[in-house]
């Protein structure tokens, strides 16, 4: 049977499995549990309406537990393990994190990851604002603004590809065909730099990457959100003599505050968890290591599963209370 | 001198026409309102004197300045917005406040600004809140109050109070009244498709129609003497009564028979030279009474409408006379069915030829 023909298959048993489940034991619930006849109709009916979301959410719920909630707890009990050599593990308490945090690596992963945080977030919502506003009243913004959300269809590998040929450095007597060298000599650099092995700054351009993706998420929701604002509030500020800076700072953005913290929250997630820019395009080398290569190192290519699981718990520790924050923001936002 | 001057303004969006000819003095301390029905342009004419739409034709003068190109907030007008376009997420004070912050006044001089605002307007308690924590009536007030803390030389009110239930309506109209008379030195020009407000508020009420001015006068002006059909059936309610017929004698009095039959006398002179022309009498249906004997229109009534106060009698409608009214005080439950003879004084019949009033202008 050729791929296609399998996939096709997979997806219609996947499907109708699903339609059936939800029919059928709605059937079930209805005809034979609780029949809505009898002495105890209205009872019947009360209790199979109070049973029927659960059923409904069922799937869901079980498909949640077993690929987020127990990897969560397995991942916690192998942070206190270690491998036996030979088969088999032995509880170590609080060993790998102890090791974890006595190797300079991790600390130099969690100082770029604080780092990240600050400037990705930070530089793809102001870019994001500022992408929406200028674009609101022009007639070929909604061009532009499809021009910058393309980035978000691309997968952060491509997108690593695609920059990596950015930052790329020949030997001084080719021609350059990393824009960015080729810039750099144009305006009188003698020697084209390899900018991905310039600690410090090497961070900031891998960051460069992510910001390029994320402005176009942080464009789309801002946007919406100006839009959303009452003309007329525009117009008073207009006629109580404030400029056009005075308008979008103390008019616009004040209203859509709680739509730029999610913003803000949801890209601070996504950045937490970043992985492939950095595993593209430098692994971790030169200093620009973060917390989720890190694991990936360490549990994959070190075969370490203690600490690379200790790591990842404090990745899911550093995300939580963010999390928790973000839903608290778009619940307000609903309301 | 007048306050505020509009010569022969205009406003088209491209090809498409919206207001030409606009000619209008506003003297120092007039409430003047701008009516007519919805799409005539009054929000727009509005929205040009603030400085919101661009002029496209004309000059606006305030106190004898060119203002076509200054901009909104240089005008010396503030002006109050139907959905009262409160900033959400500043209180009461600091909304108040904004205007003069932005023109960067001393802080003590705002604070007693808007204290005086806000005591103008009842609004002292809730000065902290944010909008969102007020009801309609008093966002309304602090709309109002927003204006009046710029102490503006002329304040624009679009449809204010549009979003308001009936009861609070008529409180806030009357508020409105009182302000006006506690500051008789600030001109006001209001935006409206609300006659009662037109009628009450205005020292002289503006109608817009077909893309211009169709009178301009005191509402009693407008109500006694139309210019035209179109304002003597836009102001009263129900709308004027329309009579079709010819001039059959001139002279001090001035006969017209009645295509319907009957003939009707109206106290408008005319000259010899306007007998037989055709012209439509107009009859207020307050102004019509019941008379058997030398009534001049004859009609079946087909429905009634008892308010109490006074009866609305529909006549059936006919080729020669369409969709008259008759408005008889008190309750008269028993007239329908029945055929009725309508006078009217002849100071109350209107003469219009070509829609036009054939009374002569003093």
């Amino acid at each position: 049977m050729t791929p296609a023909l399998q996939g096709l298959l997979t997806i219609i048993i996947g499907v109708s499995g699903c339609v059936g489940y939800f029919y059928l034991s709605n059937q079930f619930l209805d005809k034979v549990l609780f029949p809505p006849r009898g002495p105890n109709a209205g009872r019947n009916i009360n209790r199979a309406n109070m049973i029927r979301p659960w059923l409904f959410l069922f799937p869901a719920l079980a498909a949640l537990g077993l690929y987020l909630a127990y990897p969560v707890v397995e991942t916690l009990r192998l942070s206190l393990t270690e491998r036996v050599p030979g088969g088999g593990y032995r509880w170590v308490g609080l060993d790998n994190y102890t090791q974890m945090a006595a190797e300079p690596k991790f600390w130099e992963a969690m100082r770029n990851n604080m780092f990240w945080l600050i400037v990705v977030p930070a530089m793809s919502t102001a870019f994001g604002l500022l992408v929406a506003q200028l674009t609101d009243r022009i007639r070929w913004g909604n061009f532009a603004k499809s021009l910058i959300f393309m980035p978000m269809a691309i997968s952060f590998v491509g997108a690593s590809v695609i920059w990596k040929l950015v930052y790329d450095a020949r030997p001084a007597e080719q021609d350059q065909i990393g824009i960015l060298n080729a810039l750099y000599i144009f305006f009188g650099g003698t020697e084209p730099q390899t900018w991905l092995t310039v600690p410090f700054w090497n961070s900031f351009f891998l960051m460069i990457v992510l910001v390029w993706i994320q402005t176009g998420f942080a464009m789309v929701i801002l946007s919406a959100a100006l839009r959303g604002i009452p003309e007329e509030t525009v117009e008073a500020a207009i006629l109580d003599g404030a400029n056009p800076f005075q308008i979008f700072f103390r008019i616009k953005v004040p209203q859509i505050k709680t739509t730029i913290l999610v913003v803000w929250t949801t890209i601070t997630i996504t950045v937490l968890k970043v992985f492939d820019i950095v595993f593209a395009m430098t692994n971790g080398q030169w200093e620009t290591q973060v917390l989720a290569n890190y694991m990936y190192d360490k549990l994959f290519r070190a075969n370490d599963w203690g600490v690379g699981s200790a790591s990842a718990m404090v990745i899911m520790l550093l995300v939580t209370p963010i999390l928790v924050w973000n839903v608290r923001n778009a619940r307000k936002e609903m309301e | 001198m007048s306050e505020l001057k509009l010569t022969d303004v205009a406003k088209s969006y491209g090809p498409v026409d919206i207001l030409k000819h606009i000619d209008l003095d506003i003297d120092k301390g007039e409430l003047i309102v701008f009516v007519g029905p919805s799409g005539c342009g009054k929000s727009t004419l509005l929205r040009m004197i603030a400085g919101l739409e661009k002029i496209t034709g004309g000059t606006l003068e305030i106190e004898g300045q060119v203002m076509n190109d200054v901009p909104p907030a240089q005008r010396g007008i503030a002006m109050v917005f139907q959905s009262y376009a409160l900033y959400p997420h500043m209180t009461v004070r600091e909304n108040m406040a904004f205007a003069l912050k932005i023109a960067k006044m001393p802080a003590a001089e705002i604070d007693s600004a808007v204290e005086r605002a806000a005591q103008i307007l009842q609004l002292d308690p809730y000065l902290d809140r944010l909008p969102k924590a007020l009801s309609g009536g008093q966002r309304q007030r602090v709309a109002i109050g927003r204006a009046i803390v710029r102490d503006p030389k002329v304040y624009l009110f679009d449809e204010p109070l549009s979003n308001l239930d009936a009861a609070l309506r008529v409180a806030t109209r009357i508020e409105i009244a009182r302000l006006k008379e506690a500051m008789p030195d600030s001109t006001m020009i209001y935006v409206t498709h609300d006659q009662v407000e037109a009628m009450t508020l205005a020292s002289r009420i503006v109608v817009l129609a077909n893309k211009g001015i169709a009178q301009v006068g005191t509402p009693l002006e407008l109500y006694e003497a139309p210019d035209n059909e179109f304002v003597a059936q836009f102001i009263g309610s129900p709308a004027m009564n329309l009579l079709p017929g010819k001039i059959s004698k001139t002279g001090e009095q001035t006969s017209v028979t009645l295509d319907a039959g009957g003939t009707a006398v109206s106290s408008i002179p005319t000259n010899p030279e306007q007998m037989g022309l055709q012209v439509n009498i107009g009859v207020r249906p307050e102004d019509f009474f019941a008379d058997d004997a030398s009534g001049f229109f004859e009609g079946n009534v087909d429905f009634i409408e008892a308010l109490g106060e006074v009866t609305l009698l529909y006549f059936a409608s006919r080729a020669d006379a369409e969709g008259i009214v008759a408005k008889f005080p008190g309750v008269e439950r028993n007239l329908r069915g029945q055929n009725i003879k309508l006078n009217a004084d002849p100071s109350k019949v209107h003469l219009f030829h070509n829609g036009l009033s054939l009374r002569q202008r003093s």
